[in-house]
């Protein structure tokens, strides 16, 4: 009995050492290929799975060298039963070798499968991942060119009115009866922001307004380039309103570039001027509530646009009235009234109709999806359509 | 010619970004075009500074409202100025002891730090601070319920503001598990991430769409208001 029990103990620790030291074999078929439609950078390895990949592989790890004898480094780790890799972040002017090693248990490894030629990843003309957003870039730009030219040719358009800037005109009366001035403030952001672009065409309209009512508009800014802009843009609105010799360019300056540097001297010049009408109109953060709040304080009437969702609620709070987000850009259209201008605000009605079609075909896969169960052939297919619509299409 | 430059190099710099983004190749272009902006940017750091000094120099000698805000402005600014340009008080850097001015104006201990660590970053503070007294007076007033849509944005707010706190989870602890859906808590992550994120997203779509048709509008040279005169 003592001897039988020894013998099976024998077996026992004899058939665990040789599964600890079973040999892994190496994968095979190490392919490397440019990754197709990308900026140079990737590098698809495909490979031939371990013999007893089932058993005895845990992982393969994937090494990269500019050599062939080496130093490799590790570029990455796939799970058993995986037979395809890509590798990231390299060097299109440079060529490189790879290695596949199959990783088991107590970190037993394989020999390594690697490429006997060097391989260089290529740049292609276009971004695979991006050709579905350039078809709705250019169905979009597309539309908004249509209407415009449509606008251009004379066929009607009606714009649903905006009361945020129907409230321009009225706000710059009121500064003018009560004998005090605008204040106007475009932002924090510099030139290449689009808001601070959208906020001066703003600007220009409540100048002209100013102009002809003989109101005065104060605009402080916090970059130099963006008071060079509105500088020209307010002399255009004076020129143009026929009153040249009532712009004042120092009406027009550069404060400073920090953020509360910049609302401290807005609050000070708020709280001694005591300005009749105060204009936000651009890329705002912390600031806009402080600025929207002291605004009040001081009884001005307000009207703000901005197309920073974080800041819309502080200026709904605060000011008399807000353009939220497509209002905002939608103004300098709405304001000039020139019809060319007016197009492209229908145009952009193709973009929600895109918009709106994705999102209820979206809603719809997902749903169905989910009720058919993932593990389902028809599920899994609406699932995967679904983050190729988010993660492709939309991206 | 004082409208067609700035409109070409408007054109050209948006399209070659819009480009770069589908092309590849065109990459390095989208690069050029944002490094050229930055020497532009910082060539504006010149014409900013004189123009500070014109306009508080002239407040200073009209005697204007105010002018001694724009005495200390000025005082500011210069010493600022002297101290970070002379490098003032900064040690010679360790791997050339032998140059003057030679260490950075930043280290630690030198005037230029003293100054933004003790003066400017103090008062930024502060400011900042400030904004916590107008969030409570701006939602005073937001809340007050005084319409139907008022009433909702209240209680909304009530219950968001009440499920971030141990009070509200404390107020609720008591509802069985089949109705934790209604637990406070629950509710406040499902106004977040449901309601709010809806109302977001419909909000980011117009804010996207309302981008892409201006910059087009830009780019094209259709609204050209921000460069100056409407008709030439």
């Amino acid at each position: 009995m003592k001897g039988s029990y020894l013998l099976a103990t024998l077996i026992v620790f004899l058939a665990v050492e040789a599964e600890a030291k079973a040999i892994i074999l190496p994968p095979g078929n190490l392919e490397a290929r440019d990754h197709p439609w990308d900026h140079g950078e990737k590098i698809d390895l495909t490979w031939r799975l371990s013999p007893g990949d089932e058993t005895t592989v845990q992982n393969y790890r994937i090494f990269f060298s500019l050599y062939p004898e080496g130093p490799f480094e590790l570029a990455g780790e796939v799970a058993a039963g995986e037979r395809a890799f890509t590798a990231e972040k390299l060097d299109r002017q440079e060529s490189y070798f790879f290695q596949v090693v199959a990783v088991g248990r107590e970190r037993a490894q394989s020999d390594p499968a690697y490429t006997v030629d060097a391989v260089s990843p290529a740049r292609q003309w276009l971004d695979g991942n991006r050709f579905p957003f350039s078809i709705i870039t250019l169905v979009f730009c597309g539309s908004v060119i249509f209407w415009i030219d449509r606008a251009r040719r004379g066929k009607p358009i009606n714009i649903r009115k905006i009361a945020g800037l129907e409230a321009v005109d009225e706000a710059v009366g009121r500064a003018t009866e009560m004998g005090r001035s605008c204040l106007f403030i475009v932002g924090i952001q510099d030139m290449n922001d689009i808001q601070t672009i959208a906020g001066i065409t703003v600007l220009s309209r409540v100048a002209k307004i100013a102009a002809e009512l003989e109101a005065t508009v104060e605009v402080p800014t916090t970059r130099s380039l963006v008071m060079t802009a509105a500088r020209e843009a307010v002399e255009a609105a004076y020129l143009s309103a026929g009153r040249p010799d009532a712009y004042n360019p120092d009406l027009i300056y550069y404060v400073t570039d920090e953020q509360f540097g910049f609302v401290a001297y807005a609050q000070g010049l708020m709280v001694r001027e005591k300005p009749a009408a105060c204009f936000y109109m651009g890329a705002f953060f912390a600031e806009s509530l402080i600025l929207a709040e002291m605004g009040n304080t001081i009884g001005a009437i307000q009207v703000a646009g901005t197309a920073m969702p974080a800041q819309l609620p502080f200026f709904v709070a605060a000011c008399d009235y807000t353009l939220i987000g497509e209002e905002f850009f939608a103004a300098s259209a709405y304001l000039s009234g020139e019809p060319s201008q007016l197009g492209s605000l229908k145009g952009q009605d193709v973009g929600k109709t895109i918009v709106a079609i994705g999102i209820v075909a979206g809603v719809i896969m997902h749903t169905v999806g989910t009720m058919a169960g993932v593990e389902s052939p028809l599920g899994s297919a609406l699932i995967s359509a679904v983050r190729f619509l988010k993660e492709v299409i939309l991206t | 010619m004082k409208r067609a430059v700035p409109l070409t190099i408007t054109a050209l710099g948006g399209f070659v970004l819009i480009v770069a983004y589908f092309i590849p190749a065109a990459q390095g272009w989208g690069e050029i075009a944002a490094i050229w902006f930055d020497i532009l940017a910082a060539v504006a750091f010149v014409l900013g500074g004189g123009n500070l000094l014109k306009i508080h120099l002239k407040k200073v000698s009209d005697r204007k409202g105010g002018w001694g805000y724009s005495g200390i402005t000025l005082a500011a600014f210069l010493i600022t100025l002297v101290v970070g340009l002379a490098k003032v008080g900064v040690n010679p850097n360790p791997h050339f002891p032998e140059v003057a001015l030679s260490g950075g104006y930043r280290e630690i201990g030198s005037p230029f730090w003293w100054l933004y660590e003790y003066a400017f970053k103090p008062l930024t503070a502060t400011m900042f601070a400030m904004l916590a007294f107008y969030i409570a007076s701006a939602a005073f007033r937001a809340f007050r319920a005084k319409n139907v849509e008022a009433i909702l944005l209240l209680g909304t707010a009530f219950i968001i503001l009440l499920g971030r706190t141990f009070a509200g989870v404390y107020l609720t602890a008591w509802l069985p598990d089949s109705l934790s859906g209604l637990k406070i808590e629950n509710l406040t992550i499902h106004i977040m991430s449901v309601l709010n994120t809806a109302g977001n997203r419909a909000i980011m779509i117009g804010i996207a769409l309302g981008i892409a048709s201006t910059s087009l509008r830009v780019l094209l040279g259709i609204d050209r208001s921000y460069l100056g005169t409407g008709k030439q």
